[in-house]
């Protein structure tokens, strides 16, 4: 009873082996695989596009679902948070702005970056200037 | 920085902005959300600063002071009733700064990795047109509506022969220069871009009219967040995208809510044509109808006798700069142990949200003020409906009159309140241009006069 409990065990140990090195080899040629996609990807661009295209539709979805939320006593401040955060283009403008050399590209960078702060200070601040009056007030 | 680091950031960057968002679901934890955007913003332009390519700081540090200097004093001394002008000036720049970061792109693509002047791959071209077209009809279409607004131009739609034409033609226009720079590269083809997108943006935006704002101001809110996108789409940045992504979904959504509240579809709104300053009512048709008209005096007799009063607020309400002392004579109200309650329509005011913001910095408590489907149907057991500055929204010609223009959108019923007091300066019609037939109920009572004189007149005679 004993003994055949063993071997049935032994046998199911070397399938599992067999499998888990099966499996090791697959994983190596999705390895490689998803190397040369990558490296492909870096040359070409069309796969770089669909990753970004991803977690644009993602990003779609979570605002969708987010702002469903937002009370419609506040869509004031949303539309003022909103237009504070997508002056986030500013990261275009500083790298546009950043090099040493002044060239067309850099003056364009710089007007942009004036623009972006001017959206950004003032975007959250008039945000923050709506969201003070919403207090609830002692009840008496 | 290295790259994987910086990505990361970035993706800090983009959750902080979700959770500011996301604290907007109420007011108690809005204002924790606003810090989350800021620490976003932060951290967003902090990775940039640390990235290879930024080597030279002044020229950046100027414009970081110059701009956070003009916004913080811009945003600092607005009025509240000046809001939606300010959103729509602040949507145009996002839009002009998407242009510019696109045409530094164009002609110094080495600097975002997307190949050299004149060799961009064609993928990031179509991204940058894309994002620039956008950011260029934003920039032209918010100074429309900031002009708009402010009063610089008249509400009133501005429309011509053959406009739907012209605008078709010029959306076929933009998509054939955008083919033709991806063959060419020609930086004559990104100018002409950015030149066909302004013309657009303006005759997109010119004939809606003045009450349709809340919808353009949510549309033109909406296309800076696709702006944002298309622009982190050619840089790869994924904040960008992600960013754009909430807030153009977010924009969207403010749309199609506003539409809601009009029971009109987004083409009709953009379509345009609609509203803006219509003539009154025909005199005749005026003259065989009676109007009850009451003073201050007969309107504080009536609510000191009321059980509760619900107050509704509208346009007017803002342009008279009413809401103080619409507040001190609700406050007289609660003192004489009267509830008073507030009901706002979607659509009142000329941004979404716009007459909350007011009565908030009249310091009315939040929660005493309600959404149409909340209070809808307390209007019954009221015995006052006090209506300031509104009209169509309480016009039940949207209920009962199928040949109505507004009919089939959701009204306030406050024909149901046991008296409606209805503070308006003349017997003109609203905005729709038509003419309201709770004027000449028999439990209508007219206060002619500017909204604030008469909530002033209503406290003295409280006293």
């Amino acid at each position: 009873m004993t003994g055949m409990q063993a071997e049935e065990l032994v046998r199911k140990a070397e399938e599992l082996a067999r499998k888990s090195a099966e499996l090791a080899q697959q994983a190596d040629t999705l390895l490689q695989e998803a190397t040369r996609v990558t490296v492909a990807g870096a040359s070409g661009g069309g796969d770089q596009f669909i990753f970004l295209f991803s977690i644009f539709v993602l990003a779609v979805f979570v605002g969708y679902y987010v702002v469903w939320n937002v009370t419609p006593a506040l869509h004031s401040p949303l539309m003022g948070v909103t237009n504070a955060i997508s002056s986030v283009i500013i990261v275009g403008a500083l790298i546009a702005a950043g090099p040493a050399d002044i060239s067309l590209s850099k003056v364009f960078g710089f007007v942009a970056v004036v623009l972006a702060s001017i959206n950004i200070f003032g975007g959250f601040i008039v945000t923050q200037r709506m969201l003070q009056m919403f207090k609830r007030k002692p009840k008496k | 920085m290295s790259h994987n680091l910086s990505a990361v950031a970035y993706l800090v960057a983009s959750i902080c902005f979700i959770m500011a968002l996301r604290g907007l679901s109420s007011p108690v934890t809005a204002r924790a959300g606003n810090l989350y955007g800021v620490i976003g913003m932060v951290i967003a332009i902090a990775t940039t600063l640390a990235s290879p390519g930024v080597l030279s700081y002044w020229m950046i540090l100027i414009g970081v002071l110059i701009g956070g200097s003009i916004g913080t004093v811009v945003a600092l001394r607005i009025q509240m009733t000046a809001l939606p002008q300010l959103v729509a000036a602040y949507h145009s720049l996002v839009g002009l700064a998407a242009v510019f970061v696109a045409a530094a792109a164009f002609y110094q693509p080495s600097a975002y990795g997307i190949g050299t002047f004149g060799q961009i791959p064609v993928g990031s071209l179509v991204e940058m047109s894309i994002g620039t077209a956008i950011g260029a009809v934003t920039f032209t279409g918010s100074i429309i509506a900031f002009g708009k607004l402010q009063g610089i131009m008249s509400g009133a739609p501005i429309v011509f022969p053959g406009q739907h034409a012209l605008n078709a033609l010029l959306g076929i226009a933009l998509i054939s220069l955008v083919a033709w720079m991806c063959v060419d590269q020609s930086p004559m083809y990104f100018w002409l871009i950015v030149i066909v997108a302004f013309v657009l943006g303006v005759l997109i935006i010119i004939p809606i009219g003045g009450a349709d704002m809340p919808v353009v101001i949510s549309m033109l809110n909406s296309y800076s967040g696709w702006a944002a996108c298309g622009i982190g789409f050619t840089l790869g940045n994924t904040a960008l995208i992600i960013t754009g992504a909430l807030v153009g979904s977010s924009g969207a959504i403010l749309s199609y809510i506003m539409c809601k509240g009009m029971n009109r579809s987004f083409f009709s709104v953009i379509l345009g044509g609609f509203g803006g300053e219509s003539a009154g009512p025909d005199a005749a048709m005026l003259k065989d109808r009676t109007v009850r008209s009451g003073s201050a005096e007969d309107a504080a007799f009536i609510m000191k006798n009321a059980g509760s009063v619900i107050i509704v607020p509208g346009y007017g309400m803002a342009v008279a700069q009413a809401q103080h002392a619409l507040r001190e004579m609700a406050d007289m109200l609660k003192k004489e142990g009267i509830t008073v309650r507030y009901a706002i329509h979607p659509v009142a005011g000329r941004m979404p949200g716009h007459m909350n913001v007011l009565l908030a910095e009249a310091n009315v408590p939040y929660d005493e003020v309600f959404e149409l489907d909340e209070i809808n149907r307390d209007f019954a057991g009221a015995d006052v409906a006090f209506v300031i500055g509104a009209n169509d929204v309480t016009n039940p010609a949207a209920k009962n009159d199928p040949a109505s223009p507004i009919y089939g959108m959701p009204i306030l019923d406050v024909e149901r309140a046991g008296t409606v007091l209805f503070i308006k300066r003349s017997l003109g019609s609203g905005y729709a241009g038509i003419e309201n037939e709770l004027f000449f109920r028999d439990n209508t009572m007219m206060l002619f006069a500017d909204a604030k004189k008469m909530c002033e007149d209503i406290v003295k005679a409280l006293e």
